[in-house]
């Protein structure tokens, strides 16, 4: 057992960062240099506890770094943080994400107010990952929406009131579902253990007996708001305007980060409390996964700009995230853990690569461009290889998760894993076309005068590329260190269930 | 043998990451030395890997390098399996590249994308070794998808060309439907057997229900069809002559359409369970060879001629597989690389003489301007034709045997593309190198000149290896040669009888026939015209129509709901309720509509009350 003093050091980490972020003068861009400095300890600490959660690989008991402290009895509230494999990658992520976002965004860099809520979103997502407790789990998760309203309602594009609001409205919905199901639970456990205080402890609560019609209504208020943030078809429609609104540096934190909380949400707190509800919404939020790949798929191929087209392409890999999460199978969840991880990555990758291309035309509609692979080489091999990761190409971080996923979810729910085969087949179809229209062709006027990327450009995309390949070729560590957690709630949610 | 094997792999890999990090400060030159150099290094050692092999005790030999992916049960090693059909493939896939390259360092000089020409061939040759040295069927599908990846790239080169690029993207989606197949063959292997690797899958075959043995016998062929071109799945290849002629002669004729067959050969266990899924396998590969033999008939570029040939080739390969003639199959494999190699090759000589020309139309009497094409070329179309004793007659003869032996009215049709295979042939041949001259448009008037001797060497290499390419599996010694060193691979031999002797003079005696038929009757006919609506047909050119009909019956409705979704179902149906459902609320709720910009904190604030009154709410029940 480790000190959960290094998961408090994550918390403090980037808050002190935006503090002191927004403490200084506008001049010479110290707040960025604050941020960037705040975010590149957020990303060793991260990656110290990665590397020292290896020791409890093989023990029955997956959460590590725990602690408890009480702040309020009478409300349930306390101070409960701890991580297992899976909430290990996703502190990586935050740490990983927000560190790009900044770099890739240069030009805010004399913006203190921007850093600095890009550093208080930071904390308050690392917060919802560390939570072990549902009602700590929940402040967190609403407070994450303060700085991402206004980081869109402030930095964005010319429509981003009307995103920020739809975004606003969306997710608050879907957390007022979230609030009333945790209040029940919580309430529902104490009256079940005579005596006890009341607690929104993940571990208490995971034990609460109900019958399966609770069960389900449960399952559906969970469900509902962390569909909403992933998003899962068909709660999708604030993500193409809103991604598209942000700053590049939101749609980065969004799509690539707090996507992951709407999955990471259904994985540990949709699925591992309500083991019973599973028989009935399993079948259902299976189909909405598959219709949510194919319907992602085909709207990528019509949409008219980049960001949007990102934003259907990750309905797509959402889909078979939440496919993996629901399959019930250990192979599948393993593999939508490590897509939840990799997709950010490649999300990340996209959205620098489309911002880059977005300062120099000031554009971002697709048929604005052609031939840009003459002019900007350098460019078009990175985007080749993000898309390439994306499409599922073996030999790259995307095709080890994709695959898992599908193989899993063919043992224990064949049609649905064969129908989400064809999505792998319309990634390509999307993917190489939006590529042929962008950076194919002959490159005439402004594409003719496009810059390649520069080397700051460049070096922002290698932690991107390296991470593909990485993770393509050899998994294995970071495999090895999701498992026996998703063993562990593939067992507690089906006890009698066969390891498939 | 274990690091020679490892060895095999990594040149080539090793030219390409070379190359990749040094590119920039390399000249053309040094660039052409490393990409080749690897390649031939890469073919010595698999000489070498094929010594020892022979003199090893076990003919299986496991190498592995590390663990990929482990989760579970499903366990994934980086892993080679060393055993007579890798080692074979290994050998005349090497040797080939090494020729290629070795023409390419000559064809490609120049281009200004010379570099990243060879970085895109070297990656290809660690791609195909991969696939065909892969121990499972996941890292497989690794080169599997490498090598479909630098076909993309390379039949897109001149991507600054709208139909080079959509040629490529049509080479990749079509080679994805048939990806869709070999995942859901991995799946239900995976669901039954609990592995994918090879030696295990052979070993527990046996407890599969016929029914999902046939399921992945389909599923395979599916994969295979894309890969090898193969009805239904075949009209990628001929768009992917966009890309330069040595990419033709390597990716799209030798080697890397070929997997789909060493696919299926190498899951021959398998097959060998599914009766009904062996005898789809042998009509399409049958039907493919005659339809892709029609529309050769008709073509006027020189490469679509040679692509559609190369698909008919294939088609015989699948049907030889599909009556159970693994060692057959194989056997014509390599001597297609033999000798199609050798016909794309010279006519990229025959292109390169004529400034890009392709048509041939415009071509004729070149025989007496390209001293070493033209008998090079003369070989490549004898072998092909089916003229004894050129590679060809054996190898086709050897595929035609098996397949009268298990299935007649497929030996007809098979016997009917012979014929046309000698016709198309020799319509090629002579439309390009006899009759009158028809090139001084694009020569400016000048005489063609023969190419340089890092082009015509290959040329040389590989007719000398399609004249004598017959004798790895002479009929008489089967046992001690090719057919006797694979055999220990394949799980199922072709039950029934093997025709007797006479029978297979007989047989032989149909083949040459069938050749000369074809031959005599094309060039009596193209010897002094070249260009005739009555010899021709915009059917068959148009080759059966079989893109409009995908485009009229997928690619339009497809793209027609798409389109409906962006306009109709995303913005007025789904965002319609949801924001109905929104508005409904809103209007319920008087006091929030007033003013929008301050929504998000009235918002908020009634929630922070709501919530402020469910707690208290909660306390006053607990206390």
């Amino acid at each position: 057992m480790h000190s959960s003093l290094w998961l408090t050091f994550l918390l403090v980490v980037p808050l002190a960062g935006a503090i002191g972020a927004a403490l200084t003068r506008k001049v010479e861009g110290r707040a960025y240099v604050v941020a960037i400095t705040a975010s590149f300890v957020e990303l060793v600490l991260s990656l110290v506890v990665a590397f020292l959660y290896n020791d409890h690989v093989a023990q029955t008991q997956t959460f590590d770094f725990a602690t408890r402290h009480v702040l309020a009895a009478p409300f349930g509230l306390a101070y409960d943080v701890a991580i297992d494999g899976i909430s290990l990658l996703m502190i990586v992520l935050t740490a990983l994400t927000v560190l790009l976002a900044l770099l890739g965004a240069r030009d805010r860099r004399q913006e203190p107010a921007f850093v600095a809520w890009m550093l208080l979103l930071t904390c308050f997502t690392m917060g919802s990952f560390l939570a072990h407790d549902l009602l700590e789990f929940f402040i967190f998760f609403e407070l994450t929406l303060i700085p991402c309203y206004f980081i869109i309602s402030q930095w964005g594009g010319r429509e981003r009131s009307k995103a920020a609001l739809k975004f606003f409205i969306y997710t608050f919905t879907g957390s007022a579902f979230l609030l009333i199901g945790i209040l029940f639970l919580g309430f529902a456990h104490q009256h079940q253990v005579a005596g006890s205080a009341l607690t929104f402890s993940y571990g208490a609560l995971s034990a609460t007996t109900m019958s399966h019609g609770t069960a389900v209504w449960l399952f559906i208020a969970f469900a509902i708001a962390f569909a909403v943030k992933a998003p899962i078809w068909p709660l999708h429609t604030w993500s193409p305007i809103t991604y598209a609104e942000a700053p590049t540096a939101g749609s980065i934190e969004m799509s690539a980060l707090l996507a992951k909380l709407g999955t990471y949400g259904l994985l540990r707190f949709a699925v591992g409390l309500f083991p019973l509800a599973l028989v009935t919404m399993r079948p259902v939020v299976l189909t909405l996964a598959v219709i949510g790949i194919l319907y992602g798929s085909m709207l990528a191929c019509t949409t008219p700009d980049l960001k949007r087209f990102v934003a259907y392409s990750s309905l797509a890999q959402m889909g078979f995230i939440t496919l993996g999460v629901m399959s019930g199978s250990t192979i599948a969840t393993v593999g939508a853990v490590l897509l939840m991880f990799n997709h950010g990555v490649i999300t990340i990758g996209f959205f620098l690569i489309i911002g880059f291309i977005e300062k120099r035309r000031g554009s971002i509609l697709i048929k604005d461009f052609q031939g840009l692979q003459g002019p900007a080489p350098i460019m078009a091999a990175l985007f080749t290889v993000v898309m390439l990761a994306s499409i599922g190409l073996p030999g790259l971080s995307g095709f080890v998760s994709e695959y898992l996923i599908l193989i899993g979810t063919f043992a224990t729910h064949s049609w649905w894993a064969v129908v989400a085969t064809f999505g792998v087949l319309a990634s390509a179809l999307y993917l190489l076309w939006a590529y042929q229209r962008v950076f194919h062709g002959r490159a005439e006027g402004a594409n003719a005068e496009i810059a390649d990327a520069t080397t700051h450009e460049q070096w922002v995309l290698v932690p991107v590329v390296v991470l593909i390949v990485v993770l393509g070729v050899f998994p294995k560590p970071v495999l090895d260190r999701i498992t026996p957690s998703v063993q562990q709630l593939i067992h507690h949610v089906a006890p009698s269930g066969v390891n498939k | 043998m274990a690091h020679v094997a490892t060895l095999i792999l990594l040149f080539p890999l090793g030219g390409f990451i070379f190359v990749l990090l040094n590119g920039r400060h390399m000249s053309e030159r040094q660039v052409g030395v490393v990409g080749t150099g690897v390649v031939v290094v890469s073919f010595v050692l698999s000489v070498l890997c094929f010594v020892m092999l022979l003199s090893h005790s076990s003919r299986e030999v496991t190498v592995n390098l590390f663990s990929w992916i482990t989760v579970g049960t499903l366990h994934v090693p980086a892993a080679l399996l060393v055993d007579p059909l890798s080692i074979t493939m290994c050998l005349f896939v090497t040797g080939i590249s090494a020729l290629i390259h070795l023409y390419s360092t000559g064809y490609m000089h120049g281009e200004k994308d010379f570099r990243k020409f060879f970085l895109y061939m070297n990656l290809f040759v660690f791609s195909m070794l991969l696939l065909v040295l892969a121990n499972n069927l996941v890292l497989t599908f690794v080169g599997w998808e490498g090598v479909g990846l630098c076909s993309y790239w390379l039949v897109s080169y001149y991507f600054d060309r709208d139909t080079a690029a959509s040629a490529g993207k049509k080479a990749f989606i079509y080679n994805r439907v048939g990806d869709v197949g070999m995942l859901v063959a991995m799946f239900l292997l995976f669901s039954r057997l609990h592995t994918l690797t090879y030696v295990t899958i052979f070993a527990r075959v046996g407890t599969l229900t016929p029914t999902v043995a046939t399921l992945v016998v389909l599923a395979l062929l599916l994969a295979a069809t894309g890969k090898s071109a193969q009805i239904p799945l075949f009209n990628w290849l001929p768009d992917a002559m966009e890309g330069p002629t040595p990419v033709s002669a390597l990716i799209h004729a030798a080697t890397m359409v070929t997997a789909g067959v060493y696919l299926l050969v190498r899951m021959s266990p398998v097959l060998a369970l599914s009766h009904s899924g062996r005898l789809t396998i042998a009509i399409i590969g049958g039907v493919t060879a005659f339809v892709a033999a029609t529309i050769a008939t008709s073509q006027k570029d020189i490469k679509k001629v040679l692509a559609f040939s190369t698909i008919s080739q294939i088609g015989y390969m699948v049907l030889a597989v599909g009556v159970g003639a693994y060692s057959a199959a194989i056997f014509l494999m390599i001597s297609h690389a033999f000798f199609k190699a050798l016909l794309f090759l010279g006519s990229g000589s025959v292109i390169h003489s004529l400034n890009g020309e392709q048509d041939m139309r415009k071509m004729g009497g070149l025989q007496k301007y390209l001293p070493l094409t033209f008998p090079a070329f003369l070989i490549g179309w004898l072998t092909i034709s089916g003229i004894p004793p050129f590679a060809g007659f054996w190898s086709k003869g050897d595929v035609l045997t098996n397949v009268f032996d298990q299935n007649k009215a497929l030996w007809v049709l098979g016997v009917l593309t012979a014929i046309l295979t000698g016709y198309y042939m020799t319509r090629l041949f002579v439309l390009t190198f006899r009759g009158t001259e028809r090139f001084r448009e694009d020569t400016g008037g000048h005489d063609p000149h023969e190419s340089p001797w890092v082009i015509t060497t290959p040329l040389i290499v590989l007719a000398v290896l399609s004249i004598v390419g017959g004798v790895l599996d002479l009929p008489w010694i089967h046992h001690d040669s090719l057919a006797g060193f694979l055999s220990p691979t394949f799980g199922y031999v072709a039950a029934g009888g093997h025709a007797d002797t006479l029978a297979q003079y007989g047989l032989a005696l149909v083949d040459v026939a069938a050749a000369v038929i074809g031959l005599l009757a094309a060039y009596s006919i193209w010897r002094n015209i070249w260009e005739s609506s009555r010899y021709e047909s915009s059917f068959l050119e148009h080759v059966w129509h079989w893109d409009d009909f995908y485009d009229a019956t997928i690619g339009r409705p497809l793209t027609e709901a798409a389109q409906f979704g962006d306009d109709v179902i995303e913005p007025k149906v789904i965002d319609g309720a949801v924001t109905g459902l929104a508005v409904s609320v809103r209007r319920s709720a008087e006091g929030l509509r007033k003013v929008q910009s301050g929504f998000v904190r009235h918002y908020a604030l009634a929630t922070i009350l709501g919530v402020a009154v469910i707690i208290v709410f909660l306390v006053a029940r607990v206390g």
